[in-house]
């Protein structure tokens, strides 16, 4: 389609505006905790004057980030590996065979899509302290795992069904068990999904502050997200400090996302749209 | 060997059953049970859903939050959804920089809500915040206020946050439905002499309706769900003045803060529940409806 030249102009600004729109409080968030306390109030808007990782040094001291870091690695890391194995374990079956029930199966596992999980937050609470999970990072995983489930047995599921049966038939016949047609012949064709699956998952698990923030009292056990909800309360007055605080909070998110962009945003449609 | 096969879906299925379908399932049973605290009390069939919504405070309580639900779901179909559309058409009629456009736009979609929660209650901090500054500087000064204490701006000023949150997302689904367009159906208009908005509304926005379907029930789902960006910058009373509460927040207070008196679990699992049928009821009738549509075509 053709644009007009002011039709083509006008577009350029709102693009570009929207981008700024959408950087400047990011921008504004790590310049601001370069600052200190009196030159955020003296010019918010204004680059720092001086370079300095002071306020870096003192919120290293306040909050044990290593523990948080590791924390949130170990959790997202361990979850979103279980989920996709489980889910490519249960979409291999939903889609390769018919039995009387797997057509209820795959229903009953999609329903989940549908259900807000933090609805049931109190039967789980009980749940967690009865298998004596409160307090552990594995009540974490655990929910994690379970409700990530639903939108990767569909994601994998409809991608099974696309690969064409004739190769699994050629690989049985040379001999291949259900197994070895699943790990050496289907795994390696869907990898596109497999990372759609894993970036949901990440995403989610990763920035989650609901269930650690009910889950989670002990300090050392807390997530990223959790953690720095700490500095909210005790320093409110020192703002380079929370600024600080939200910016180490997002980075570990902002340097993946760039390092791996186009894997990003292809596997967040990869699906929703045929 | 053969029956091996069947341990595939397993894993998955003890693991979602146990941690998913059972907590909700038994929301449902606590609904109709007078809870006290810890214990289980008496079954009491249909009286919480009764209490929620006859007994005051709680039918005032609940009507209030259905509405900023509703509010919420209006304001992000509009705001969110409608620049999405927008921005994405631009970058599909190739705009020069689109690659790192599409990054700018979907950079706060990495940051967790708590994180953009806080960075936007700095930035609109009345006495020292961005914003503000802003506005005086270019010369609206008598536009400075408190945005998140007025009670008059706040749930606006969350939705908002939210938007900007979402509009990445969007985009992106939305250039997906755009790019999903046959290349010879756009021609073949063209030649019949559609040009602009007539192409636009008689071509574009019907063949992109899966996409457009998607995030509406996306955005509803959101709308309904709302919970941690009002938790993250208002707390769990919905401040001020219960004016940014949802049914989520709602959910929360009588569930894990006992502000409204102890005997509100039972109350917490009917409105669990009434928010889940809420929920459940729209996005299956739009799955179905657009299932329904696919066969058509």
């Amino acid at each position: 389609m053709k644009m007009t030249v002011g039709g083509r102009a006008v577009s350029y600004v709102l693009a570009y505006l929207f981008a700024l729109l959408a950087l400047y409080p990011i921008v504004l968030m790590i310049s601001s905790s370069l600052k200190t306390n009196r030159e955020i109030f003296a010019s918010p808007l204004s680059l720092p004057k001086t370079f300095s990782l002071d306020t870096y040094k003192k919120l290293w001291e306040a909050v044990p980030f290593a523990d948080f870091l590791w924390n949130s690695v170990f959790v997202s890391a361990l979850s979103v590996l279980l989920i996709t194995v489980f889910s490519a374990m249960a979409a291999f079956y939903l889609s390769r065979f018919s039995f009387t029930w797997t057509a209820g199966l795959y229903f009953f596992f999609i329903i989940g899509l549908m259900i807000p999980i933090k609805l049931g937050i109190v039967p789980l609470f009980l749940l967690m302290k009865n298998l004596g999970l409160l307090n552990s990072l594995w009540s974490l995983i655990l929910i994690y795992t379970a409700s990530g489930i639903p939108i990767s047995v569909f994601i994998l599921t409809g991608f099974f069904r696309t690969l064409p049966i004739e190769l699994e038939e050629a690989a049985r016949i040379d001999g291949c068990s259900h197994f070895q047609v699943f790990w050496r012949i289907l795994l390696p064709l869907i990898r596109p999904a497999l990372a759609t699956v894993v970036i949901i998952n990440f995403i989610h698990a990763w920035n989650d502050f609901f269930f650690p923030l009910i889950f989670i009292q002990e300090e050392s056990l807390k997530t990223i997200p959790v953690g720095m909800m700490v500095l909210f309360g005790e320093y409110e007055t020192d703002w380079s400090l929370l600024f600080a605080g939200l910016t180490l909070s997002a980075l570990p998110m902002i340097i993946v996302f760039l390092l791996a962009s186009r894997q990003f945003m292809e596997g967040l449609t990869a699906g929703a749209v045929k | 060997m053969r029956w091996l096969i069947h341990l595939f879906p397993l894993p998955a299925l003890v693991i979602y059953t146990l941690f998913v379908v059972y907590p909700i399932f038994s929301a449902f049973l606590y609904s109709l049970y007078d809870w006290n605290g810890i214990k289980r009390g008496v079954f009491v069939g249909l009286q919480n859903f009764i209490t929620l919504f006859t007994v005051e405070p709680f039918n005032e309580m609940f009507w209030n939050a259905f509405r900023h639900n509703v509010f919420y779901f209006v304001v992000e179909m509009i705001v969110q959804n409608g620049i999405a559309f927008g921005l994405a058409f631009l970058i599909y009629r190739k705009i020069r920089g689109s690659g790192f456009l599409k990054i700018a736009y979907f950079m706060p979609r990495l940051l967790s809500v708590i994180v953009i929660g806080f960075l936007w209650k700095l930035i609109l901090n009345p006495n020292y915040g961005a914003l503000n500054s802003i506005l005086a500087k270019i010369g609206l000064e008598e536009w400075t206020r408190p945005w998140l204490g007025d009670p008059d701006t706040a749930l606006l000023a969350i939705i908002l946050i939210n938007s900007w949150f979402g509009i990445g997302f969007a985009i992106l689904i939305f250039l997906a439905g755009l790019q999903s367009i046959p290349e010879d159906l756009i021609e073949a208009a063209r030649l019949d002499g559609a040009t602009g908005l007539r192409m636009l509304w008689k071509m574009i926005l019907p063949l992109c309706m899966p996409a457009i379907t998607i995030m509406t029930i996306f955005t509803f789902i959101q709308a309904f769900e709302a919970f941690e960006l009002v938790y993250a910058m208002q707390g769990s009373m919905g401040e001020p003045f219960y004016s940014t509460d949802t049914l989520a927040v709602y959910f929360y207070r009588m569930a894990f803060s006992s502000g409204a008196g102890d005997v509100t679990l039972g109350l917490g699992s009917a409105l669990a529940v009434v928010l889940f049928f809420i929920v459940g009821s729209v996005s299956a009738l739009s799955l179905y409806l657009m299932r329904k549509r696919e066969v058509q075509h």
